[in-house]
């Protein structure tokens, strides 16, 4: 599975570094999100799928490879 | 549970259609919608596409190939125009019974409109958003009768693209009620510093052709009106149902109404255990995480888990970004704990009663906001919040 980030779309909220702290970060200046990990291992995706579901901009995006 | 149906295709109804398929629902789930559009988003209708920045394509929540995978039935531009609760059944406009096994309930609120108000603008769905920034530009003159965080945005960007804007408000320090007055005064500063003609503490008596009327009988001429007082919560069709309705669809801490039956997004009040109140938040955030919330509790009665976020919203205006975490209504004190007013940096902390129940920062890195999140969600007390050293370290400073 591949991570999407619409970076344009990012509002900064952080919601899915709280989901999924292993695959996001976010930037120190303008808080936009950033992909610590563009193809997270198969215990990751629990939490990426949370942070797909609950970003407020949805920017994120689980594409089957 | 056989059939599913999900009242509302915004951000709550989605998010609740998509948690039921991946958490293994594989029967009929049916996704009914007033609009005919497929779901969008709406944060970026008072934003990138008041300004024109994005053009709507941009504004569909999910790609069609994404929505296709849920295997929905999906109904669009069908309102829901009755529920029958022992019957289990929901009427549609159109005639059409669905029967479910389970519900949930997303179908919103819509914008509060002044008596008489006649074409005044309102700003909700995208019909609305591509109608005012079609009459937005040099030359042009715009009232916005409301500064809360709806109006306030979209006077910074009717602004923006050079309209001139007279911003109304009744409250005498805008959108003092929800983050105190001093964030308010350096909200209201930035729309000066940027011309807005902001007028606060003056009363609407009427909207009419040629502007707003205000009540001491002063017209303030308009080309275009934008009406932002706030919004009502659609439940008139759950009127009979047996459902509690009172300023929204009365839920409990597991976001339920009725056996089967769940309340998600800006329509649901519920009773929210963090912070031990209940509460109906219309924020984009909020609407994703009830609808995720809200289908578990549904497909699992057997193992449902109290809704208990720290809520969260912000709002762009000008160049500011404000965040807001917890629940700042009805706060007994506001206390700057970084940064400075004046300099648009800060985080100012709410205490109500002993306990800390909400941060709000502008301009401020993500990691000095991540804090105070994290001891609102903890259910910090003040004293250990903000009397001693903050989360991020920075010296405590009271105001």
């Amino acid at each position: 599975m591949r991570v999407e980030l619409d970076e344009p779309k990012c509002v900064a909220s952080g919601q899915c570094v709280m989901a999924s702290p292993e695959v996001f970060d976010q930037r120190e200046d303008d808080g936009v999100a950033i992909l610590l990990a563009e193809e997270p291992g198969a215990e990751l995706l629990d939490g990426v799928r949370e942070a797909v579901a609950i970003c407020p901009a949805a920017a994120i995006r689980l594409v089957e490879k | 549970m056989r059939r599913i149906l999900v009242v509302g295709a915004s951000a709550a109804g989605l998010a609740a259609a998509e948690t039921l398929r991946r958490e293994g629902y594989d029967g009929t789930l049916t996704l009914v919608g007033e609009e005919a559009y497929l779901p969008y988003d709406r944060p970026p209708l008072s934003k990138q596409i008041l300004s024109g920045e994005w053009n709507p394509e941009r504004l569909p929540l999910r790609a069609r190939a994404d929505l296709d995978a849920l295997d929905l039935d999906l109904r669009l531009g069908h309102a829901a125009t009755g529920l029958d609760l022992a019957g289990r059944t929901v009427l549609l406009a159109d005639g059409a019974r669905l029967p479910y096994d389970g519900l949930i309930v997303a179908t919103g609120v819509r914008p509060r409109r002044l008596p008489g108000e006649g074409d005044a603008h309102v700003l909700r769905t995208l019909d609305d958003a591509l109608a005012l920034r079609d009459r937005l530009g040099p030359g042009r003159r715009l009232v916005v009768v409301g500064a809360g965080f709806l109006g306030a945005e979209a006077a910074a960007v009717a602004r923006g693209l050079g309209t001139e804007v007279t911003l109304l408000e009744p409250a005498p320090v805008p959108l003092a009620h929800a983050v105190g007055e001093q964030v308010g005064r350096v909200l209201s500063r930035a729309h000066l510093d940027h011309g807005v003609d902001l007028r606060s503490g003056v009363g609407v008596a009427e909207v009419s052709d040629t502007g707003v009327r205000l009540t001491d009988g002063e017209l303030v001429a308009a080309d275009e009106v934008l009406v932002a007082i706030g919004s009502l919560p659609n439940t008139e069709w759950l009127e009979g149902s047996g459902l509690k309705v009172a300023d929204g669809l009365v839920c409990d801490e597991y976001s339920a109404a009725a056996p089967g039956v769940y309340g998600a997004g800006d329509v649901a009040r519920w009773h929210n255990p963090l912070f031990g109140t209940s509460m109906r938040i219309e924020h984009r955030t909020n609407a994703a995480e009830q609808g995720v919330a809200a289908a578990r509790n549904l497909l699992r009665p057997d193992a449902r888990k109290p809704f208990a976020p720290v809520p969260y919203f912000w709002s762009d205006q000008y160049d500011m970004k404000v965040q807001a975490f917890g629940h700042l209504r009805g706060h007994d004190e506001v206390a700057v704990v970084e940064g400075e007013l004046a300099a648009r940096r800060f985080v100012v902390a709410y205490r109500t009663g002993d306990r800390l129940v909400g941060a709000l920062a502008i301009g401020m890195p993500p990691k000095a906001i991540r804090g105070w999140r994290q001891a609102v969600a903890t259910g910090a007390s003040w004293h250990e919040a903000v009397d001693a050293p903050p989360p991020s370290g920075a010296s405590p400073r009271r105001t």
